[in-house]
């Protein structure tokens, strides 16, 4: 089976540098890849390089189509939902208008599409009608994937959904991904510095240091490997 | 105290006119933090096309209606094709390029229409009303700004767009990654602004009487009634505009006349603003250390 | 140190020699045949044109007071023809009322325009962004009124007329000459002084205050002080360059301080480069020869060409012509510096 998102060979720059030297990561349909790594290794550019909002060379691979060169909000209607570091969410609106945005590229009513988000995070619902800016910064993570999930897309990109947040609040949020994931059918690129809790869910798995992918595989495989377990795992 | 009244209700049909152009500037504000000092020369031009409509022939609503759809896609046309490229530039560029686009609009109005004062038709009928307490037209002009304030209300928070253009004004990034597409959504704020400024000058040129710097003055009143009411709210826009409009009359009728009535009602209000320096509805300009 | 760094390093530079001399003498000399190039150039064209150079510069000196406070302490201003008013009319008075002679006005005027900068300055603390515009900007639009309204110091509407000034006599040169060189002279001092203030310690400090007012303060710069001084030192300027006006022209009056040229004096500044100082030459330029050029386009509608003129030039260089040049400059030092770097491998040794 193809994977439905696949990068070959992308370098990605800053200016004039260049911060990402030829990677190339993918995804199985409905399966979901993480890209671990220290901070400033390149998993967040490499996000940013998929949802065109960096300059990269390279190809990129969606679904059949390809994203290089096309804007960031083309890449979001063919249904690439990227979920950005520090969320992203308008806190200047209420959590249903934030819902609502995420179904700006659907067409009909986004009504049944609310209710099932309502279901998956009750929380929301209950606060339906209030400022995002006043939610928890766990709530506003639910917020983010909500409204994400309201594109109705076939990836769904997070970065660090677990930062800042408590470790009692990062297992819900992750049950609920695993959960979506399984009975809506999206794929899930996942960056993360929870190393430990990401190789747990994942499937396959990309160590980046400073912008090339040093070591790949199954998640299952790099979890067992010895240097990641010292340098990452921290046993 | 009726003569207070009566200066007051008129006072307020200027600060209706006012009130229009400030949101229309504090949209643009908001959206790319950028004042537009050509938005009074753009709404000068909008009421000369109107001016044309009319001696052609058209009826008045027919006339205001077309301006209306000619000035929101000069807007759009305008950040498209002007704005666009300096939008990613330093602040002060893009001050400059309205800036030039004033001088732009006020030389070609001239050269087109020449510079001679022109008569602007009234809708509606001069009489006055309530024992001479006020003016039809005068409550014709708060009424056809209140019936657009009420449009542009439901338009941002009933409507699918409307949401988008406030998300994208708020966040561009984030507005980006949910397929809302910014720049449409920049071009549309600009041609819904050009048509609030072409609605302000259709009604203020009976009073002040068409020429190409019919709107010099209301410009000013109007970025001073949006500072008043703080550059980032819509609603202080409107009560900044009313304000301005009010205080003007006053200070003309009781304090001081003719010349030197500009410099007072300005320092009065600058006055107000050491005291709140981000207006009254506003909230503080966040600095990210 | 390696071998390939030669050249790259400030030592290397300072050290470099080429045709027997550092690079310091040679900016020096660069500079003196400039400054003898302009010195000469008055009388190499005609008496008009000498006339209309010397307005370049005095627009150049104004310009480079917005500068100070515009470009180097991002503190906006549209209201400088206020200043420039209040220094013509300072010398103006001097002149007509009390007989003072024309280069004894300078230093008061620029003495009452500081002051009022620093007064001015202070209650502009408490204002931002597009509020210090509106402030500035009311005061631009109030000076033709206050100066016709005080008619009894300034003349009113009609203004003041005064005696032309005189070339000292024996040195056979013309009054627009003169005078070209006089304000030469005080453009040179001027540019001299803003640079050593700008590139020395206060500078430092104002665009500090400028782009991080937070971490500024949080490390022990008083805002405040440096925001008024910026004011009140870009009014001195400002000021003067007024004097000068009211010197050259013989004549003020309230019409010529509108906003008008408020903001063409911004319009200048950002041309040039806002936060530059050999760009207020530029905008002087573009201050007194474009609108004359709009004309010869179009008599009919020659502000279009002006305002056109202003939106070609902000799309080309939206730094203005000094900002962008220096901008080059700098990239093109950092690719040679970036070459070098590409000799490394990934793991960042060299081959």
């Amino acid at each position: 089976m193809a994977p439905i998102l696949e990068l070959r060979a992308v370098k990605a720059f800053y200016g004039q540098s260049e911060v990402l030297h030829g990677i190339s990561v993918a995804v199985e349909d409905g399966g979901m890849s993480v890209l671990l790594g220290a901070n400033g290794a390149g998993k967040t550019t490499t996000l940013r390089a998929i949802s065109g909002m960096v300059r990269s060379e390279g190809e990129i691979h969606f679904a059949g189509q390809r994203l290089e060169r096309r804007s960031t909000e083309a890449i979001a209607g063919l249904g690439v939902a990227h979920v950005p570091e520090g969320r992203g969410t308008m806190t200047g609106l209420t959590v249903e208008e934030n819902l609502r945005l995420g179904a700006y590229t659907r067409a009909g009513r986004p009504d049944a599409a609310m209710a099932r988000m309502y279901d998956y995070f009750p929380i929301l619902g209950q606060r339906r009608r209030q400022q995002a800016g006043a939610l928890s910064g766990g709530e506003q993570q639910m917020l983010a994937i909500a409204r994400a999930l309201m594109m109705s897309p076939r990836l769904l990109i997070l970065d660090e959904p677990s930062f800042g947040l408590a470790p009692r609040i990062v297992e819900d949020i992750f049950s609920i991904v695993e959960r979506i994931r399984r009975e809506q059918h999206v794929a899930v690129l996942l960056v993360e510095q929870n190393a430990t809790l990401a190789l747990d869910l994942a499937d396959q798995a990309y160590l980046l240091e400073t912008g090339y992918v040093v070591m790949s595989g199954p998640a299952k495989t790099l979890a067992d490997d010895p240097q990641i377990r010292r340098s990452y795992l921290g046993y | 105290m009726h003569q207070l009244l009566q200066q007051i209700f008129s006072g307020l049909a200027a600060g209706a006119v006012y009130a229009s152009l400030a949101l229309a500037l504090v949209m643009i504000y908001r959206a790319t933090d950028l004042v537009n000092f050509a938005q009074g020369e753009m709404a000068m031009f909008s009421t000369y096309i109107a001016w044309t409509l009319v001696n052609a022939g058209l009826p008045f609503w027919a006339a205001f209606v077309l301006t209306l759809v000619v000035s929101f896609l000069g807007g759009m046309t305008i950040e498209r094709v002007i704005i666009r490229p300096v939008e990613n530039a330093p602040v002060l560029a893009a001050v400059v390029v309205t800036i030039g686009l004033l001088l732009i609009f006020n030389a070609l109005a001239g050269w087109i229409f020449t510079y001679t004062l022109q008569e602007f038709p009234s809708p509606f009928p001069d009489r006055t009303m309530f024992g001479a307490l006020m003016t039809t037209r005068d409550l014709g002009v708060i009424g056809v700004t209140l019936a657009m304030l009420l449009l542009l209300f439901v338009f941002f928070r009933f409507t699918a767009t409307g949401l988008a253009m406030r998300a994208a004004a708020q966040n561009p990034e984030s507005a980006r990654l949910c397929g809302i597409p910014v720049g449409r959504m920049l071009a549309i704020g600009w041609g819904l602004a050009a048509a609030i400024g072409a609605t302000a000058g259709i009604m203020v040129a009976p009073v002040l009487f068409l020429d190409p710097n019919m709107m010099g003055g209301v410009l000013l009143y109007a970025f001073t009634g949006a500072l008043l009411g703080g550059i980032t709210s819509p609603v202080g826009a409107v009560v900044g505009g009313l304000i301005v409009g009010v205080t003007e009359n006053l200070v003309g009728t009781y304090l001081i006349a003719s010349q030197l009535k500009l410099t007072v009602a300005l320092a009065l209000i600058i006055l107000v603003l050491v005291f709140r320096p981000n207006g009254l509805f506003g909230t503080a300009i966040v600095r990210r250390v | 140190m390696s071998k390939s760094f030669a050249g790259v390093l400030p030592q290397d530079a300072a050290a470099a020699r080429y045709g027997g001399l550092g690079i310091a003498a040679w900016r020096w000399i660069g500079a003196l045949a400039l400054i003898g190039l302009a010195a000469a150039l008055p009388f190499t064209v005609s008496n008009y044109h000498a006339f209309e150079l010397t307005l370049v510069m005095i627009y150049a000196i104004a310009v480079l007071g917005l500068n100070i406070l515009t470009g180097y302490n991002g503190q906006i201003s549209l209201g400088h023809g206020g200043f420039f008013a209040a220094g013509a009319y300072t010398a103006a008075i001097l002149m007509h009322r009390y007989g003072v002679p024309y280069w004894a006005t300078l230093a008061p005027a620029g003495l009452v325009c500081f002051a009022l900068g620093v007064l001015f300055g202070l209650p502009a603390l408490r204002f931002e962004g597009p509020y210090l515009a509106l402030v500035t900007l009311a005061m631009a639009v109030a000076t033709p009124q206050l100066l016709k309204y005080f008619d009894s110091w300034t003349g009113g509407q009609q203004g003041i007329n005064l005696v032309k000034v005189q070339p000292p006599p024996g040195l056979g040169i013309d009054r627009d000459r003169w005078l070209y060189l006089v304000v030469l002279v005080v453009l040179l001092v001027a540019m001299r002084v803003a640079a050593n203030m700008l590139n020395g310690r206060t500078g430092r400090a104002f665009v500090a205050v400028r782009d991080h007012p937070i971490a500024a303060a949080a490390m022990g710069i008083d805002i405040a002080r440096y925001k008024t001084l910026a004011f009140g030192t870009s009014t001195l300027f400002t000021g003067i360059a007024g004097a000068l006006s009211a010197i050259v022209i013989s004549f003020v009056a309230p019409e010529s301080f509108s906003l008008f040229l408020s903001l063409s004096f911004l319009v200048g500044s950002a041309v040039g480069g806002i936060a530059t100082i050999s760009g207020a030459i530029v905008g002087g330029l573009f201050i007194e020869f474009v609108p004359n050029l709009a004309n010869d386009i179009s008599d009919a509608a020659p502000w279009a060409i002006y305002g056109l003129a202003m939106l070609l030039l902000m799309y080309a260089m939206p730094r203005g012509v000094a900002g962008s040049v220096g901008l080059w400059l700098q990239r093109f030092r950092s690719r040679r510096v970036a070459l070098r770097e590409g000799d490394k491998d990934h793991k960042g040794r060299m081959s």
